[in-house]
């Protein structure tokens, strides 16, 4: 850059500077208004209104319903319960069709093959009892709740009731310190927590947005809903009669968002009130007008870029996890498998806390994805328990086509009610996946924020299912 | 069955003769570059996938693009990069989305930028297209939402908006891709300059005002004779806007005026660079 143009630069640089004391801060107010000024003679002069306006009564009417101090919330948990309750009732059939199929009749298909293909007999185990069950199982546990579950809640979406789910949740929200806008993120983490670390950045506050990042992991992803679910329907479902079932599952399951919802509040409010201290800004969020979603478009969308994402990644995480099932279960050191050694290394502390070693063993193999939870968790619990007749040997993920079987085989596992009830709470309050902790390493740009937004829920997990248990076992809740 | 609206036939990718080539992301090798700005929610993303056939998910809430989208479509064998910016109220660059917005119109260049506004609610959503229009000439009105609006009884006269704002102003419908080529027309003109637009500025009414912004103006239309946008930015450095005060003190600016062959490259240089400060893969 030459001298003359530099200087020519910073003239005008100087002569602004003098003119700002000439207008003062009148300046800014009054280009505003102008603006707005002229907005207002434009609009006026190119828009005419007719008649009355049924639609905008019909959007205020429905608005003083769903943010009244009195039916907002039980209105957002029924809606919530419904959405539940629709995905636990539809989702039950598709799953067992899809076991049969995948499970009862390809799985067998392709040991065969592989055997007369003259496979080694590790080999055969590896690809097919390990990684291909994995998969099966994934597929058939997780794609029915899925493909009811997100179009419902896409539907929602698109219909407009978010907004007025974080206008109903702004007022929390600010008492626990945090961002009005948090509710629009946790409401994303109920998604896949991972996107939600992205959605943050509509909050402008660092401080506010490292609120959010790290209380996210309390909104249940989609890898955690089928394990809700299941153990819901397995160990609370089990408490009432048949018809009934299905409804106490999905009030249980609500159950948990809103104790998810309630730690969401409690650690924002402990970190606002100690390492992330600060004023509580101020943001407009307007209120879209209800919008009637189309239909056949939502179904489209949250299928192919929601449910087969998702599920994709699960499938993905569930091949490797698989094989290393396998391994873990078919590797022996002195007699004993290496899945079993490490499984009676963490029981004391699994049990302490209500559940077991099998357990831990689990979200162990499934940093990667909480969808592999479940699938892991049974394979292991068969093969501690020793019920061949039940599975099909060390490392297969075997055919269970109800989940009567499941619950058989987990009440052969030493499970009770205490357990699953410890499950679904260590579910919700652990820490994030691998994907998700890379996501906030990535946004916040800092090792130590990740390693405490894995932590720190960790730690709440574990003392929460520490007095849980304790409190069940006095109370005599074995 | 329903009818086919004949104009869904020039946005259907099965119609050879259509001129618009949906090209999703193949974002290389563009003619032109158009922004898509507009408060938010008024059905920005909606109108980027009619354009370029991505299926970025929508949904009813404010500020549900955080990250800015690209996407790509070809028509009249021109290739065209879109880029969707985060929905904002105004350009005062008081948040992060007003200032990716911003920076974008105003140093990522676009060679027409698209303001999508609620017909619903016109007024408010003018503040920010009178705003558009200070930093860049070259500008398309999309009045989305006329569908939504008839609903109300509000009706606007495209006409004589269009008249006031000295742009193309266009009624769509983009959820039912009413109006998608008339706009796609409206761009093209804009893009290729067969459509000069001359934008109406605001008038600022105070006296003193008045006089201090016009010597601002003279004095930087003097240094950057062929800045679009010299009264803007004369308020900007009234304002003490930091970045634009950097922006004339790098020589930013400058380069803004003058594309020669050189420095074309330089510019594309500093375009990218203004891509990877705000834009994150997903």
């Amino acid at each position: 850059m030459s001298t003359p143009k530099q200087s020519k630069h910073e003239q005008i640089l100087s002569t602004a500077n003098a003119l700002r004391w000439e207008v003062g801060e009148r300046l800014h107010d009054s280009t505003i208004e102008s603006l707005y000024k002229e907005a207002e003679r434009i609009a006026g002069r190119s828009v005419a209104v007719e008649g009355g306006r049924p639609r905008i009564s019909f959007d205020r009417t429905l608005d003083r319903l769903v943010t009244s101090r009195v039916f907002g919330f039980p209105l957002m948990f029924l809606l919530l319960a419904i959405v539940f309750w629709i995905t636990i009732e539809g989702a039950n059939v598709p799953s067992r069709l899809l076991a049969d199929f995948l499970v009862d009749f390809a799985h067998p298909f392709l040991k065969e093959t592989g055997t007369s293909l003259g496979l080694p007999w590790w080999l055969n185990g590896f690809l097919f009892d390990g990684m291909y069950l994995a998969m099966a199982w994934v597929v058939s546990v997780m794609l029915p709740p899925m493909a009811i579950f997100f179009p419902l809640f896409t539907l929602l979406e698109d219909f407009g009731y978010l907004p007025r789910v974080a206008f109903n949740l702004d007022a929390l929200f600010r008492r626990a310190g945090a961002h009005g806008k948090q509710a629009l993120t946790m409401a994303m983490g109920y998604g896949c927590n991972a996107a939600a670390m992205i959605s943050t950045r509509v909050i402008d506050s660092p401080r506010e947005r490292l609120i959010a990042i790290l209380t996210n992991n309390f909104a249940l992803c989609n890898g955690r809903w089928p394990t809700q679910i299941l153990v819901a329907t397995i160990f609370i479902g089990a408490l009432v009669p048949p018809h009934l079932a299905g409804a106490a599952s999905a009030l249980a399951v609500v159950g948990v968002v809103l104790i998810g919802i309630f730690f969401t509040f409690l650690v924002s409010w402990g970190l606002s009130r100690t390492v992330l201290r600060g004023e509580v800004s101020t943001f407009s969020l307007e209120l879209p007008p209800y919008r009637p979603p189309r239909i056949w478009r939502t179904l489209y969308t949250s299928l192919i870029d929601r449910t087969a994402i998702v599920l994709w990644r699960a499938v993905i995480w569930a091949v490797p996890a698989g094989g290393v099932i396998w391994l873990v279960s078919n590797i022996h050191i002195g007699g004993e498998s290496l899945a079993g050694l490490t499984i009676g290394f963490l029981d004391p502390v699994g049990i302490l806390i209500g559940l077991n070693g099998v357990i831990l063993l689990a979200y162990i193999i499934a940093i990667p994805a909480n969808e592999i939870v479940i699938p892991t968790i049974l394979m292991l619990t068969v093969l501690m328990t020793g019920s061949a007749e039940v599975g099909g040997g060390a490392g297969v993920m075997f055919e269970l086509d109800s989940e009567t079987a499941t619950a058989a085989v987990l009440h052969a596992g030493g499970w009770t009610l205490l357990t699953g009830l410890n499950l679904m709470l260590f579910s919700l309050l652990h820490n994030p996946c691998s994907t998700t902790l890379y996501t906030i390493y990535k946004e916040t740009g800092s090792a130590r924020w990740t390693w405490v937004s894995a932590l720190l829920p960790l730690a709440i997990a574990f003392i929460v299912c520490f007095f849980v248990a304790q409190i069940g076992r006095m109370a005599g809740m074995v | 069955m329903t009818t086919m609206n004949p104009q869904q036939c020039e946005v259907c990718p099965v119609n050879k003769d259509a001129k618009l080539v949906q090209l999703g992301l193949e974002a290389g090798n563009f003619d032109f570059v158009v922004a898509l700005a507009g408060n938010p929610n008024v059905g920005k993303s909606t109108v980027f996938n009619s354009l370029t056939g991505l299926r970025q998910h929508t949904g009813n809430w404010p500020g549900k693009t955080v990250v800015r989208a690209e996407g790509a479509f070809s028509y009249d064998a021109k290739r065209y990069k879109l880029v969707d910016l985060p929905g904002t109220y105004s350009l005062l660059s008081t948040s992060t989305d007003e200032e990716v917005a911003r920076d974008f119109i105003l140093f990522g260049q676009p060679d027409v930028t698209v303001v999508v506004v609620d017909a619903t609610r016109l007024e408010r959503n003018l503040n920010l297209v009178l705003q558009v229009l200070e930093i860049t000439e070259k500008a398309v009105v999309c009045l989305n939402l006329v569908d939504e609006a008839k609903r109300h009884g509000i009706v606007v006269e495209e006409r004589v908006l269009m008249r006031d704002l000295g742009v193309p102003v266009i009624p769509t419908a983009a959820r039912n891709n009413q109006g998608i080529p008339e706009l796609l027309r409206a761009i093209a003109e804009v893009a290729t300059g067969t459509f000069v637009c001359k934008p109406k500025r605001f008038p600022i009414e105070s006296g003193a005002l008045h006089k201090a912004i016009g010597k601002m103006t003279a004095k930087v239309q003097q240094a950057f004779p062929s800045l679009p946008n010299a009264r803007w930015v004369a308020l900007r450095l009234l304002e003490g806007d930091q970045r634009i005060v950097d922006a004339i003190r790098s020589g930013e600016l400058g380069d803004l005026t003058r594309r020669s062959a050189l420095e074309d490259s330089l510019t594309t240089g500093r375009k990218k660079k203004v891509y990877n400060e705000h834009s994150q893969a997903v």
